[in-house]
């Protein structure tokens, strides 16, 4: 009886614990949510949104920096969804199952894990300085490509995986071809799997700052990107660039830009989440 | 349509044994000393034999004892399985299908397979059953609804589903989904059928009707099951083959094999003292 009362004791402590534990992680967030919007919501309003940063802070906006995430997200896309969807169906339908593929998995995995100034320095020695792409859009979004293709990689072929092995038995069983089989059955089923994976991995890569400083993205650019081979910035860099100002006015313009880049990302996040649901009906 | 409860398998099953002596001379199939490993693993020890054109094999045998292994390596499923080892000679219709310059795609048109448990395409009906002709590239729409209706049709399928062809696969019952299944084996027109345990997943209205479809298939196909059923083993098959250990027991007429087997292994397990 008295082992049983100490059990639910400790039930309920734990119970509060964990309550504890995740009031804090959620309070904090509410707290640094509604210090951004009391700070910045003001701020933004269309002419904030396009014009060009200025030395004056109630002159200046996010056009450029905003223009500079949308062409880098654009390009980051088209290189890395290919790329790292065709290593994911590689790795998981034709690669043996062998040492070697186990020890290329683990490196994927370990690459996921490497800190993103690192791939900043290879940008910058790779795409900068040897291939002499300069500090433009294109290195940049190279960059970026490379710190999210461990990610793309590893949602790819957990969404493969995840395909019932009894379909790619009936379709093979029907005289499909690999390719086929991948093409008409195990891409439409894994589909919502890996697409949720690719935008999760590029609102990574909208909200990274490290590495595009390191690759030599701009503080200041009185424009926006009009090529590949341009000069950028990013949001987040405007926006670290605009704390360290001691003026309060652009203390006001870094929040409201904070608010922007926040709303983006939690537009591709739901964007993610419908995917993954719309998919989920279809199979069931 | 009425779901016919007679079972016309047992009145069939008479003139079983009764099989047509001109297509005796050229085995369909022929097994030569094959033996089968996974890493170490012996899962078949050497067998042989010979499966004859328009009859129903059945393979019976405990759990384990390699012949679903034997099964698929007739339509060269087991190449996926990296461990997979073989030796020995699989020939169809004389040609040996281990060869390397056999195009395994299209020997999978001559020989479908339908599988344990019902696995449609998250597809309509009707892509279903069209898959295997699209992948051939046919795009002729006239000759695929052609041909998509003739295998719902032979797989008694189609009263139940022509009304809404374009309607989700897996919104039909188990035993629906099966004969989808089997429909879609059917359209390619292969000239051998393989089934893994068919109906283990099915109740027994649904099992009737495969097994009633089973028998009327054997005109044009030739069949080879593999079952735990050996009530539906005798019922279906005109030979049975009685695998143990991943060897070959016993290989005879269905009739003699449940009334007079010739091993004492085998008299064991079709009477229940093992397995």
């Amino acid at each position: 009886m008295n082992s049983n009362r100490k059990n639910k004791w400790k039930d309920q402590v734990f119970k509060f614990w964990g309550i504890f534990c995740t009031i804090i992680g959620l309070v904090l967030l509410v707290v640094f949510i509604g210090d951004i919007l009391v700070d910045g919501v003001r701020r933004i309003d269309w002419d904030f949104l396009t014009s060009l940063p200025s030395r004056k802070a109630e002159k200046s906006g996010i056009y450029t920096a905003l223009m500079g995430s949308i062409w880098i997200l654009f390009f980051t896309t088209i290189i890395a969804f290919p790329l790292g969807v065709a290593a994911g169906i590689y790795l998981e339908e034709y690669g043996k199952k062998n040492k070697f593929a186990g020890l290329l998995e683990i490196n994927i995995s370990n690459l996921a894990g490497v800190p993103s100034i690192i791939y900043g320095l290879l940008g910058l020695e790779v795409f900068v300085r040897i291939m002499n792409l300069g500090a433009s859009v294109l290195a940049g979004s190279l960059t970026l490509s490379l710190l999210i293709l461990p990610i793309v990689i590893v949602a790819t072929r957990e969404a493969i995986k995840a395909v019932p092995s009894t379909i790619k038995d009936a379709s093979y069983a029907l005289g499909a071809s690999k390719w086929q089989t991948i093409w008409h059955q195990i891409l439409p089923a894994s589909g919502g799997g890996i697409l949720t994976g690719v935008i999760l991995a590029l609102s990574r890569a909208v909200g990274e700052t490290a590495p595009l400083i390191v690759v030599g993205a701009l503080a200041y650019v009185p424009f926006a990107p009009e090529s590949p081979m341009d000069e950028f910035s990013v949001l987040p860099i405007q926006i670290f660039n605009w704390i360290s100002r001691p003026q309060h006015g652009f203390i006001e313009n870094a929040a409201a830009a904070i608010i922007i880049l926040l709303l983006i990302t939690f537009i591709m996040n739901g964007i993610a989440v419908y995917f993954r649901n719309k998919w989920q009906k279809k199979w069931k | 349509m009425e779901i016919t409860m007679e079972k016309p398998s047992i009145k069939k099953a008479v003139h079983d044994s009764v099989i047509d002596p001109s297509l005796k001379k050229i085995p369909k199939i022929k097994v030569e000393g094959v033996r089968v490993w996974y890493d170490d693993f012996e899962a078949i020890k050497g067998i042989d034999m010979t499966i004859k054109p328009n009859t129903v094999t059945a393979f019976i045998g405990p759990s384990g004892c390699g012949k679903s292994t034997f099964l698929r390596l007739f339509n060269r499923m087991n190449d996926y399985i990296d461990t997979f080892r073989m030796e020995g000679k699989i020939l169809i219709n004389g040609k040996n299908i281990n060869k390397k310059k056999v195009d395994v795609e299209e020997l999978r048109k001559e020989i479908g397979m339908v599988f344990q448990k019902p696995n449609p395409f998250p597809k309509s009906i009707y892509d279903n059953v069209a898959y295997g002709l699209k992948i051939q590239g046919i795009k002729d729409k006239k000759f695929i609804d052609e041909r998509v209706e003739k295998a719902l049709r032979q797989a008694d399928l189609w009263e139940e589903v022509n009304s809404n062809l374009k309607k989700s696969a897996l919104a039909l019952s188990g035993g629906q989904q099966q004969r989808l299944c089997i429909a879609r084996t059917l359209a390619v027109e292969p000239s051998i059928i393989l089934m893994d345990e068919p109906t283990s997943a099915l109740d027994p209205i649904s099992t009737a009707k495969i097994e009633d479809l089973i028998f009327n298939l054997k005109e044009k196909y030739t069949i080879i099951i593999v079952t735990h059923n050996m009530q539906q083993a005798s019922r279906i098959s005109d030979y049975t083959a009685f695998f143990y250990m991943g060897e070959l027991i016993e290989y005879s007429k269905t009739k003699k094999l449940f009334t007079n087997p010739d091993k004492q292994q085998t008299e064991n397990y079709i009477t229940g003292r093992f397995g």
